[in-house]
């Protein structure tokens, strides 16, 4: 069919770089975002985007490495083809990116400067101040301006994305939009849709994440029938500013630049923490991890900072847990240069310079490494093959997805540096698969209006009932306080089955309540209050779906973390035990990886109730191996472990297979 | 008192003398539709420690009455990131123009008054409430071709060398979250408002309302853009174009010099810097103009 447009949903990173490229495609789009597009969540990001350079190059990093690094950090459960692909063009897009015009911090010669993140031993993180994300999104932002300009992009902003239109095939055809100034419903005809929407912090209540983070239109994809991955993977990140009405992040780029995290030995020592001597401090994650120290990855730091506070009583403060980051040690000038935006934010929103006073930061939800489950096509070389129909492909033809919303890059726990990558790769990546889309199945135009005009009526009877609901009595933002409150406590650091049993059936009560609930503005102009009590009510089949994700996973994997399944380090002391127990280890180890290295799919079904079922991933280019990060007989396991992969790969060789072990 | 004490008998005070268990009073413009009647409306909401102006807007939805108990819609009102990068949450506080994220409870308590006052930017036609229209703000930025013009976005090898010293200063500028408080605080960018006229497409009104906006004065905000892209080795391979756009009609020769915009700015940019090298770089390129015909 003749000048089919392509619909793009989210104007962050990802829709932003995929706009861009299609747009250079000669493909028309229509541009769909709830915020101007430069207000999108991209601009939160503030330590870096990673890629192997010339510098570590030299140092034997290779963009081998870097998938290496972002599959362990993993846990494997990403599948391997589409990570390769993209650390493969880590080097070429933060070329593209420099090109562009991102400020990137320069060395004295003028290159570009990079600075260590977690979950690697080398400096491959590329950074603009502290405001990476936001640098980024903005050379993204006036490129698609520029396309704007010349007509080839039309962006709708302050419209929200309502539903897929679907065929009687099941093939996504477009998709009903939702005006959120005049509140008008209109029919978005297209040769391809594709989701780039972000994450859904705001399930948690508070998070890292923007106010427009419901995650609502990836739930509106889901009801209809696409499939969601690995929901139950939620990232939290070890360092956040508490706050009222939201947890502001502090990057990994403060550890990453030299911040330590310590806690007075004396538990709440009410001393200022300056005049408390390096004797009486405990920097807890140099002491358990000194290989990386205060660069662990995320999960790991996570769990200690939350384990010290509770488990171990030395929170900084009494009623309120926190441990001090402290970067009070590095020159005034140095943190200003590379740190100053996020010292900045510190300093305006809790009044204290964190140049002289340590910061005191907790963690919080932060990252969803689930999202929609998309598909691939994997090349003779272990890659991607480009233009392929299925890449970034949801469980619904026609339907695509990109950027946080996907499931695809992150595994089981996300690195820090490579969420900005994973954007503009899957962004740019995905362009000429739409490209092919386009144009692919034609149909009568006369079939097509039907299933818009269908499809527009049931939004607005939808949006008519709730309107109507005014002498409900549940309060949209109590009942979501309440889903936050509950979430965070049962859904984030730590997961124990008898609490996740009972939150199921709390937030299919609460998913209950909602239908009670009131709106209190009735009016048809700029409505923000049906609009958020719409959201909320796409919240809870996204809540169910990760509950019962993380209650079946009976295993500690990334940032999955069940005490009652955690695999404990070695006890033994003497030479012989410690072999019988690495051994014993390794044998665990093995089994649980048969049983659960697998993709968690949730299919919706009757209610929003989620049915779950379970998908091999792909492992065949690093076969899986522990993380062995701080545990104790770490070493042990690993000699055991070395010998059982060289016997395998012999056995494999012999055999003539590729890649047996572990698989 | 600027606070009402409520009967909680475990008040506990807090270092700019609020007190826990007590009500902040606020005070709201209103506006139901654009062009409409504006009216004032007070609202009570309770007082926490390191409350900002979000979080009462958050607790006015929630309650969504006002202060005499009267049942009300909710206050509309912008915001996204709540950590003052996304530049959405702008709106008149006190009377001046800022950030609702970052305008911390406490200090506007101790700053100012009786009650806290909000009220949309002026410069802006309102859209409800405290949401405005932004648009005419983005169209300065396609002005001034606020980018680098790359051939494409295909893998070309690196950008061009730049020193430390050159991205020092084209950092800041790149910071600029388009929230508007200089155009709001700026005497010389007055308010472009509009209105559909009946029976006008849809096509023909874009393109009346865009030459509305290109009439008026662009903004500092777009004169300091022009300035970091004709800074950029690429950026300024069409410095003539961002020159011609900033001495055309709503160019830089309507800057009054008042100097609001840069004490105003959240993020500190040297937004007079910029003006004053466009100034200058306005002079240059009229005279090489003269010269080249």
């Amino acid at each position: 069919m003749a000048h089919e447009r392509v619909l793009v949903v989210g104007g962050g990173l990802a829709g932003l770089a995929a706009t861009m490229r299609l747009a250079e495609l000669g493909i028309d789009v229509d541009l769909v975002s709830l915020v101007p597009v430069k207000r999108s969540h991209s601009v939160c990001a503030q330590g870096g985007i990673n890629s192997v350079n010339a510098l570590t190059r030299q140092q034997g990093d290779s963009e081998w490495k870097h998938f290496d690094d972002t599959v362990y950090g993993g846990d494997f459960l990403q599948h391997q083809p589409p990570v390769k692909e993209m650390a493969d063009w880590g080097p070429k897009i933060i070329d593209l990116m420099d090109r562009l015009g991102v400020p990137f911090n320069r060395t004295s010669e003028g290159f570009r400067d990079q600075r260590r993140f977690g979950g690697t031993l080398y400096k491959r993180t590329a950074f603009a101040g502290a405001t990476t994300g936001q640098q980024l999104l903005y050379a993204l932002d006036e490129q698609v301006r520029r396309w704007e300009v010349e007509g080839k992009v039309r962006k709708w902003e302050f419209w929200d994305f309502l539903a897929p239109v679907l065929d009687e095939t099941g093939r996504c055809r477009g998709a009903v939009c939702q005006d959120l100034v005049t509140m008008e419903f209109r029919s978005f005809p297209a040769g391809a849709v594709v989701l780039a929407t972000g994450g859904n912090g705001l399930i948690y209540g508070r998070s890292t994440m923007s106010m427009v983070c419901t995650g609502s239109a990836v739930s509106r994809a889901y009801q209809a029938g696409a499939w969601y991955g690995n929901g139950e993977f939620i990232q939290v990140h070890p360092t956040a500013i508490p706050g009222a009405d939201k947890l502001r992040l502090m990057s990994e780029s403060a550890r990453g630049e030299g911040g330590r995290v310590w806690v007075p030995r004396k538990p709440q020592d009410p001393r200022d923490p300056r005049s408390i001597p390096e004797s009486e401090r405990s920097y807890f994650l140099e002491e358990r991890y000194p290989k990386y120290g205060n660069l662990v990855p995320r999960d790991i730091a996570t769990r200690e900072i939350f384990d010290i506070c509770t488990t171990e009583g030395l929170s900084v403060e009494q009623d309120r847990l926190c441990v001090y980051l402290d970067l009070t040690h590095i020159p005034r000038e140095t943190l200003d240069r590379k740190l100053g935006g996020i010292l900045e934010i510190y300093e305006k929103f809790q009044g204290v310079d964190p140049r002289v006073t340590p910061m005191k930061i907790f963690p919080a939800v932060h990252y969803s490494m689930g999202g929609l489950w998309v598909d691939y096509e994997r090349s003779a070389t272990g890659g991607l093959v480009e233009g392929s129909f299925r890449n970034q492909q949801t469980s619904i033809p026609g339907l695509y997805a990109i950027g946080e919303c996907d499931y695809q890059y992150h595994g089981a726990n996300r690195l820090g540096a490579n969420s900005l990558l994973s954007c503009i790769f899957s962004g740019l990546f995905v362009a000429p698969t739409l490209a092919n889309a386009c144009g692919s199945g034609s149909r009568a135009a006369g079939d097509e209006s039907r299933l818009f005009d269908q499809e527009v009526r049931r939004q607005e009877e939808r949006h008519r009932s709730l309107l109507a609901r005014t002498a409900g009595v549940e309060n949209p933002y109590g009942l979501h306080q309440e889903l936050g409150t509950l979430m965070t406590r049962v859904a984030t650091v730590v997961r124990r089955n008898d609490q996740l049993v009972p939150a199921y059936d709390e937030v299919c009560r609460m998913a209950e309540r909602w239908t009670r609930c009131a709106v209190s503005d009735t009016g048809n102009w700029t409505n923000q209050n049906v609009v958020f009590t719409k959201a909320l009510g796409d919240m809870f089949p996204i809540a169910k779906l990760i509950l019962k994700g993380a209650l079946l996973r009976d295993e500690c994997r990334g940032a999955h973390f069940k005490p009652a399944f955690a695999m404990p380090g070695l006890k033994a002391t003497d030479p012989v035990g410690r072999r019988q127990e690495a051994e014993q280890w390794c044998d665990t180890f093995e089994a649980n990886t048969r049983r659960w290295l697998k993709s968690t799919i949730a299919t919706c079904g009757p209610g929003g109730d989620p049915e779950i079922s379970y998908q091999d991933v792909d492992t065949s280019l690093i076969p899986p191996r522990p993380r062995l990060y701080g545990l104790v007989g770490a070493d042990a396991i690993e000699e055991v472990w070395k010998e059982r992969s060289a016997r395998a790969t012999d056995h494999a060789g012999r055999a003539a297979q590729p890649a047996g072990a572990g698989a | 008192m600027m606070i009402r004490a409520t009967d909680d008998a475990h008040a506990m005070t807090d270092a700019a003398g609020a007190q826990r268990g007590e009500l902040v009073r606020v005070r709201i413009l209103r506006q139901d539709v654009p062009s409409g009647e504006s009216y004032w409306e007070r609202f009570e909401v309770p007082y926490e420690r390191n409350m900002n102006v979000i979080s009462i807007l958050q607790k006015i939805a929630a309650q969504a009455r006002s202060q005499d108990g009267r049942k009300v819609a909710p206050v509309a009102w912008d915001c996204n990131c709540l950590e003052e990068v996304c530049g959405s949450c702008t709106m008149l506080i006190n009377g001046r123009t800022r950030m609702a994220c970052s305008a911390l409870v406490d200090r506007l308590l101790a700053e100012d008054g009786d009650e806290i006052e909000l009220r949309p930017m002026s410069k802006f036609p309102v859209v409800r409430d405290l949401v405005v229209d932004r648009r005419r703000l983005f169209r300065g930025l396609e002005k001034v071709e606020a980018w680098v013009p790359v051939e494409g976005s295909y893998d070309l090898g690196p950008g061009p060398r730049i020193s430390p010293d050159e991205q020092e200063d084209a950092y800041p500028l790149s910071t600029c979250m388009s929230c508007g408080c200089c155009l709001e605080a700026c005497p010389q960018y007055t308010k472009v408002e509009v209105v559909r006229r009946e029976g006008e497409s849809e096509k023909d009104f874009e393109a009346r309302r865009k030459a509305a906006y290109d009439a008026a004065f662009v903004g500092a905000h777009a004169v300091s853009q022009a300035m970091l892209f004709n800074a950029h080795p690429t950026g300024r391979m069409i410095a003539d174009e961002r020159m011609k756009a900033l001495t055309r009609q709503g160019g830089i020769q309507m800057c009054g010099n008042a100097q609001n915009c840069v004490a105003v700015c959240p993020k500190g940019i040297p937004l007079t810097r910029s003006i004053a090298r466009a100034g200058r770089a306005a002079t240059v390129w009229a005279i090489k103009r003269l010269f080249d015909r």
